[in-house]
């Protein structure tokens, strides 16, 4: 008990992204609303976000961005700074995951437009009709 | 069916949990996300580039053709929401 | 005092006077705040993708605030198109052109070839480049997105 209590407190943070990511899961899988399916999908994308961008961070490091002449004259010590790659690829994926909620935005309302319901079962009960 | 959609979650979720026992403590210095690639960008992206903020370098540089495609991704998006909505007026 | 509460009072639902005068004198702000951003991302956080989600947020405020018309007079949806292709044009018309000068696709010291200077420079102004690119596209296709979303595809009021 005692060892899996430490080993929570010493990686709090995996847990509550695992969470916010169990919480997207379910809204995706479990709702049946195309709204509701996007708003999980966007917690999901959270839940990524945050987990990237703390694999990056180091006890005692600071943000990446360095001293020009200083690091010309002296080079730079990779242990006073944070790892920069994780920013860098999740800088690219909320631009990706803010193109994606357009483009399903815009093909939810092309549904209601063609359809007047926004329901899945609704949805597949009139493409059969 | 909702049963079945928490009992997925729950075990995705479980499994997830599990695994985190492999991964580096925070705030780690030598997580292995940190020891290969990303300590000779630090070091050299000024002497390569001239650019102070080592993210930009990266982005604008290094990783130019992830970013380039980027931004056709955007661009797509933008082409397909206009494509699926716009209408003329009547 | 009493043209402008008839003022007011003669306004449709949704459009008050003082949420658009505070938008009208924060715009030119918010804008240069966004050019800031994009030019300064060399040395401080930024550069292309947040400077121009600033910018498309200036335009999108002002649709926000009054409707779409008046966002249209300011940036046409014509122009705005050809902006944004032209932001994912000078990208790829950048790495295009450094390996038409005999160095690799996006290698920007080829670029030292037009204008004598340190290639190690060039690459930092071939970086400064890319970033206006991206700029223009993510200002244009975000204002565009709103857009369309907003209006349903009819451009004609908006929320």
């Amino acid at each position: 008990m005692e060892s899996i209590l430490s080993e929570i407190v010493a990686k709090y943070n995996y847990w509550i992204y695992v969470i916010l990511m169990m919480i997207g899961f379910y809204a995706m899988i479990g709702k049946r609303n195309l709204v509701k399916k996007l708003l999980g999908m966007n917690i999901f994308q959270t839940a990524i976000i945050l987990f990237y961008v703390s694999m990056g961070v180091k006890r005692g490091g600071g943000i990446p961005i360095v001293d020009k002449h200083e690091a010309l004259l002296h080079g730079v010590n990779p242990a006073h700074i944070d790892n920069p790659v994780p920013h860098v690829l999740m800088l690219t994926a909320i631009v990706v995951s803010v193109s994606v909620t357009g483009v399903a935005l815009a093909i939810m309302q092309r549904i209601y437009r063609e359809y007047g319901t926004l329901e899945e079962d609704e949805i597949l009960e009139k493409i059969e009709r | 069916m909702k049963k079945i959609a928490l009992l997925a979650t729950l075990i995705t979720g479980a499994i997830l949990l599990y695994s985190t026992k492999d991964f580096a403590p925070w705030g780690d210095p030598h997580s292995p996300a940190s020891v290969h690639v990303s300590n000779v960008y630090i070091e050299k992206s000024v002497e390569q580039t001239h650019v102070p903020n080592i993210v930009t370098a990266i982005l604008g540089d290094y990783r130019g053709y992830d970013t380039m495609f980027e931004t056709v991704v955007i661009f797509s998006a933008g082409m397909a929401v206009i494509g699926v909505l716009r209408r003329p007026k009547e | 005092m009493k043209h402008l509460q008839e003022k007011a009072q003669s306004k449709p639902l949704g459009e008050s006077l003082i949420v658009q005068t505070a938008v009208r004198m924060m715009i030119p702000f918010i804008q240069l705040f966004g050019l800031y951003v994009i030019v300064h991302g060399h040395y401080s956080p930024g550069g292309g993708f947040q400077g121009g989600v600033v910018l498309g947020a200036s335009f999108i405020l002002m649709a926000l605030a009054y409707d779409l018309q008046k966002t249209f007079g300011y940036i046409s949806e014509r122009t705005n198109a050809i902006l944004g292709s032209t932001g994912a044009l000078i990208y790829t018309g950048t790495a295009a052109l450094c390996a038409v000068l005999g160095g690799y696709f996006l290698d920007y010291s080829a670029l030292a070839k037009i204008i004598p200077m340190n290639p190690i420079d060039w690459r930092s102004m071939g970086i400064f480049l890319v970033e206006v690119g991206v700029g223009l596209a993510v200002m244009n296709i975000m204002v565009s997105l709103f857009w369309d979303i907003s209006s349903g595809g009819k451009m004609d009021e908006g929320l």
